[in-house]
């Protein structure tokens, strides 16, 4: 029996949480030096995974599935492609720095604060592998509940608005996703008369073109909110600013990608033709949020609340590059996915450290830090640029395979999008010119330290990502590919389906190479 | 050889790597010797590639060397690959020549500034984007250095960061800079949408398959291409950031805002002259864009008073001749000319710069006079340099700009007016330069008595570059001389296989007659030397001889000054149509839309709900006569219903 790695990676914080659990409140140092132990070795669990990953593999890799209740016929099934590949690694790397970021800023409460985060991280982690809807279901409401806590214990001022508008948002959709989710359980059972939330056998159920509208709606409406697409963003800017500064980093870096996954993972594979008959709408909602969030970030006055809204701008090319459907868009959008947990992980992160100091965010209280603190305005430099897309940093490679998808699909968005891109130039140099440079107006920022070892360190892994994928993309590229292929082989059914030709498509089977039958005649070798 | 080719671009890169994790760790002299030495070794290697491509066979002129591949997606293949052919081998060499001189001046220049290692880091990162701008074999990579050194200029405008003009500066040129590159993508979005290939040999030699020649998605693709290089390049109208940018430092305006970074725009032209060719009618928006910048530009350089900004007008002007020449199809002219006035221009930002040394970091024209005396290595040389540019023959200026005219007017591609446009800016150009002249070094010493009390000459790490600077600024354009003159044209010929694909310079109906073109040719040329000199004449007799008569004309046409002067206002106009609006429109979408709209239908049916709860709570009181009530009034209501229902 093959060893069951993604279980471990899953659930390994537990253990954390466990050894915790034994430690008195008041040893502050022995609970953090445990949940720092834990997370770093769950994230050597996932570099592992990442180097066991067949690149070249077709379908589901590390795949597990054992019956769990069995009367209503619930499995444990995981299993993982490069999209969640990439996607766990970024979850393990985000938990450690942001365990690492807390070290001094977390002083109430230490110990509950610490088993969040890990139970944080077995929630995340456990959605990016679950194959069972059921089973996905759990891990994403099992997220929940520490995020809840995170930001209404640990937060702001307003923590309690925040963490209870961030709930309810989430809520209102994932009750939609359950009635959907239920739907899907009872068709099949009619369809195929077994009961079952596995993921793969529901989509190989036809699912008629009416119900299959609702159904996604329900599905897209609980992963837009999460996204969040405009208009459903409201949340996101007040959950940001009141969140620690290690809440807004997993907010933005992971959970917000929760959305996006559950759009490729579950919406266009299972619903291709209503993926179709929604794509103009969700395309356009895309582009509004990319320049509405761009335009509303520039005027911001708070750091934390700029940054919020510039996530909705490039979730929003997150989405409007899926939403292309073709393997440049979507390839980009996944990147595009990692890109935003780190580029606007390290600004938050960033933000953070000079809150530390400050204990303000507002843009007009700074100024003039370039010279008090040379090391941090190089960072927050480099971390700007990849925001804002630059050529050789994470962020190009994503937008411009996005936008590149898009224009091949439509024109017009695509030049709509792009505007997005001079736009992020804007908001972000204008930000950053307020804090950084120009004469030290304020006489409490004369004395700032500049940054500290352990601050280094964490930005130090991001800024080689940051570098990694912009000059280098071809590692995570290639295992995002296959994973693409196969989601797009749904749609180009559906498609030919539309199209009335007469082409046998088999269903895709994890493993084989097969033969696609396009309608133009050709023949086109998926892998 | 060739397998070094990677290597140019990458020695300043490993400079910049090393000064900057170094940074103040290292002595200074140590960061001037890694910034310098690493931008002289790639001169040198350039030097060494430019010769063994010169002993090919001009059709094997074409290497390119594949280092890995860098986005792979689907379809999309695009490589960090470089190419070296005649027209890049050209551009390495001035890079990396004037590159290095500039640096070398820059261990004098920068000598006192606290910010010494930053400077340095900065200024190799820029060589390396440069480098890298014109290796590169496909148009991605060509963007990264598009982009890098467009970071590098925003960078170093801003250099001197605690200024806030400074700072604005910089913001407002990456800003413009970012317009522009919107056309630049949307451009190469288009060729790959159509071509399926970013390679530029693909891309060139499979166009024509692809295109209809004059057809309106090549015209788009033209056009779109080149907004991204009117924001680079500084035309109109996105020409608004590049005066500004004279907030760095000087020896950054001579090499990133003259001699480089702003031809990347017209290099790109040359880059791509097979797809333009194709597209007649962006081939005239080029023209005309650049006649009229040229002219415009011209027109605001002859009233400024500061040094800097004449000099920076007077290259969004020179720009305006490359671009009228790509735009004539004459796309080896343009590349001649970027070359020359890349010496000139820089030895005449670097002379600035010794004049801004020597003044105490005064600019203002109006405050010099007389520094010929005190400055006998920067004089001459600066004079050289503005010879040059005026076009005086002889020097490489003269060369380069006289074929630009010729061309426009001689072209298929040209039109008389565009030859008027050129010519009357020759004459503008020669007056405005002199009047720098004149009013810098000339007449009376108009400074106070503490800055009369410093003047001196700059140190020889800043005099050898200016020297070296004039000397290829006479003999710069010698490569390139006319027909007329009896002997080859080397440098076109040197173009010819990059040009040749798209059937290069068309020469115009005009000359297929035959026999009048020579003399059409020597009539033009002795007309615009005429007029040159004419120009050369006002200047002397209204800024050195009467400068009585300078300010009466002045006050004659003070409307015009006022104009000139304040350049036409473009900067207000925009303000006032496009920033403004965009920033207030922000507002209220955020406080409006955002707040109130949105937020305010999801608080909203938080509220309802609340509200509508607090009622249903009035019923569960707990009193269990209200129950009774209340069942007592529901039973009768049924009944009511069921017997009259």
């Amino acid at each position: 029996m093959v060893f069951d790695w993604l279980t471990l990676v899953i659930f390994f914080p537990l253990v954390g949480v466990l050894i915790m659990l034994f430690i008195p409140s008041k040893n502050h140092d022995t609970l953090k030096g445990v949940s720092l132990i834990i997370a770093f070795i769950t994230m050597l669990i996932s570099f592992g995974i990442y180097y066991m990953f067949d690149t070249l593999g077709n379908g589901m890799q590390f795949e597990i599935n054992e019956t769990w209740i069995v009367s209503l016929g619930i499995n444990y099934h995981l299993g993982i492609d490069g999209i969640s590949l990439l996607l766990i690694v970024l979850t393990t790397i985000l938990t450690v720095l942001c365990i690492l970021s807390s070290w001094n800023s977390v002083t109430v409460n230490v110990k509950g604060y610490y088993i969040s985060m890990l139970f944080l991280s077995t929630g995340m982690i456990g959605v990016f592998c679950a194959l069972d809807l059921f089973l996905f279901y759990v891990f994403w409401e099992v997220m929940l509940i520490p995020m809840y806590f995170i930001i209404g214990v640990w937060g702001g001022p307003r923590k309690i608005y925040a963490a209870i508008k961030f709930v309810l948002f989430t809520m209102f959709g994932s009750l939609l996703m359950l009635v959907a989710l239920l739907y899907l359980y009872f068709e099949y059972a009619r369809f195929s008369g077994e009961y079952t939330f596995d993921l793969f056998k529901i989509m190989d159920m036809p699912i008629a073109y009416q119900p299959q509208l609702l159904i996604f709606g329900a599905f897209a409406l609980a992963f837009a909110i999460k996204v969040p697409l405009f208009p459903f963003h409201t949340w996101l800017p007040d959950a940001h600013v009141q969140a620690p500064t290690a809440g807004s980093v997993i907010l933005a870096g992971v959970l917000l990608k929760m959305g996006t996954y559950g759009f490729v993972r579950i919406c266009l594979p299972l619903f291709p033709e209503a993926t179709l008959a929604y794509l103009p709408y969700i395309s356009i909602l895309a582009v509004i949020a990319i320049i509405y969030g761009a335009l509303v970030s520039m005027v911001q006055k708070d750091v934390k609340s700029l940054v919020a809204f510039s996530s909705v701008s490039h979730m929003g090319f997150v989405m409007l590059g899926m939403f292309a459907l073709n393997m440049e868009g979507l390839e980009g959008s996944v990147i595009q996915m990692i890109n935003h947990g780190i580029s606007t992980g390290a600004l938050f992160l960033i933000v953070g450290m000079i809150y530390e100091r400050r204990h303000t965010r507002l843009i007009e209280d700074f100024g003039g830090i370039a010279r008090v603190m040379p090391t941090f305005s190089a960072f927050f430099m480099i971390v700007v640029l990849s925001s804002i897309g630059l050529p050789f940093t994470n962020g190009f490679v994503g937008e411009f395979l996005i936008l590149l998808g898009t224009f091949k699909t439509n024109v017009t968005l695509a030049v709509l999008a792009t505007s997005g891109v001079v736009l992020a130039a804007c908001y972000m140099l204008w930000m950053y010119q307020r804090v950084i440079f120009g004469k030290v107006t304020n006489p409490e920022n004369e004395n700032l330290k500049d940054l500290t070892p352990r601050e280094k360190l964490i930005l130090v892994p991001l800024v080689l990502l940051i570098f990694w994928i912009g000059i280098y993309p071809k590692p995570f590229l290639e295992r995002i590919e296959p994973a693409v292929k196969q989601i797009l082989v749904h749609i180009d059914n559906a498609r030919l389906a539309d199209n009335g030709s007469e082409t046998i498509i088999e269903k895709t089977v994890a493993g084989e190479t097969e033969t696609v039958d396009v309608a133009f005649g050709e023949k086109e070798e998926i892998k | 050889m060739f397998d070094y080719i990677f290597l140019v671009p990458l020695i300043p890169l490993a400079g910049f790597i090393f000064n900057g994790l170094m940074i103040g760790r290292v002595p200074r002299p140590l960061i001037s010797f890694i910034g310098c030495l690493t931008v002289g070794l790639s001169f040198l290697l350039s030097v060494l590639l430019f010769f063994n491509l010169k002993n090919l066979p001009p059709e094997a002129r074409f290497i390119e060397q594949v280092l890995f591949s860098w986005i792979p997606a689907g379809s999309f293949q695009v490589d960090i690959a470089f190419l070296l052919d005649p027209l890049s081998a050209v551009m390495i060499l001035v890079v990396s020549g004037v590159g290095f001189l500039i640096h070398v001046y820059s261990v004098g220049y920068m000598h006192h500034d606290p910010g010494y290692g930053r400077y340095f880091c900065f200024l190799n990162l820029f060589t390396f984007s440069m480098l890298t701008l014109v290796l590169a074999n496909n148009f991605l990579l060509m963007f990264v250095g598009w982009e890098g050194v467009g970071l590098c200029s925003y960078l170093l405008i801003g250099f001197w960061f605690e200024k806030k003009s400074a700072s604005d500066a910089g913001k407002k040129a990456f800003i413009v800079n970012r317009i522009g590159d919107f056309g630049f993508l949307l451009g190469m979005f288009l060729i790959f949408w159509q071509v399926g290939s970013l390679h530029f040999a693909t891309v060139m030699k499979t166009a024509p398959t692809v295109f209809v020649a004059g057809g309106g998605l090549i015209t788009a693709a033209c056009i779109l291409l080149f907004v991204g290089a009117t924001g680079k390049s500084a035309q109109i109208p996105l020409y608004v950031w590049l005066p500004d940018a004279m907030e760095g430092p000087t020896p950054v305006s001579a090499l990133i805002h003259a001699a480089t970074m702003v031809t990347a725009g017209v290099y790109m032209i040359a880059r791509t002259n097979a797809l333009y060719v194709m597209a007649p009618d962006a081939l005239l928006v080029v023209a005309i864009v650049g006649a009229v910048t040229a002219f415009f530009a011209a027109t605001i350089g002859l009233a400024q008073n500061d040094i800097k900004r004449v000099l920076a007008y007077s290259t969004v002007s020179q720009l305006g001749y490359m671009f009228l020449a790509c735009g004539v199809a004459a796309f080896s002219a343009g590349i001649f000319h970027l070359m020359t006035h890349a010496f000139f221009k820089a030895l005449l930002f670097l002379g600035a710069g010794s004049v801004i040394h020597a003044m105490s970091a005064e600019q203002d024209m109006r405050k010099m006079g007389g520094l010929k005396k005190y400055l006998p290595i920067t004089y001459p040389t600066m004079l050289i340099a503005t010879l040059a540019i005026a076009g005086i023959p002889g020097l490489s200026g003269f060369f380069s700009k006289d074929e630009i005219l010729w061309k426009s007017f001689s072209s298929m591609n040209g039109h008389l007016v565009l030859w008027v446009i050129g010519f009357v800016t020759a004459g503008l150009t020669a007056f405005y330069m002199f009047r720098l002249i004149y009013l810098t070094f000339h007449g009376k010493e108009r400074m106070d008595e503490k800055t009369r009390h410093h003047l001196h000459e700059s140190p020889r790490t800043m005099t050898v570059p200016l020297i070296f600077l004039a000397i290829f600024s006479v003999i710069g354009g010698w490569v390139g001389m006319p027909h007329i003159f009896g002997v080859a044209n080397y440098f076109e010929h040197w173009l010819e296989p990059v040009m040749a694909h798209g059937g290069g310079e068309v020469e115009g109906p005009m000359l297929a007659a035959g026999g009048g073109d020579t003399g059409t040719e020597v009539l033009l040329m002795v007309v615009s030397v005429v007029l040159v000199l004419v120009a050369i004449f006002a200047a002397r007799y209204y800024y050195l001889k009467n400068t009585q008569a300078a300010t009466s004309l002045r006050e004659k046409l003070s409307g015009v000054h006022k104009l000139l002067l304040n350049k036409y206002y473009v900067d207000e106009i925009y303000g006032a149509v496009i920033v403004r609006p965009v920033v207030y429109g922000s507002i209220f979408l955020w406080k409006v839309v955002d707040v109130v709209i949105i937020d305010g239908f999801a608080n909203g049916m938080a509220t309802i709900i609340r509200d509508i709860s607090e009622l249903l709570k009035n019923i569960q009181t707990g009193q269990v006569r209200r129950y009774a009530t209340l069942f007592v009034v529901g039973v009768l209501i049924l009944i009511a219903y069921f017997t009259f229902g």
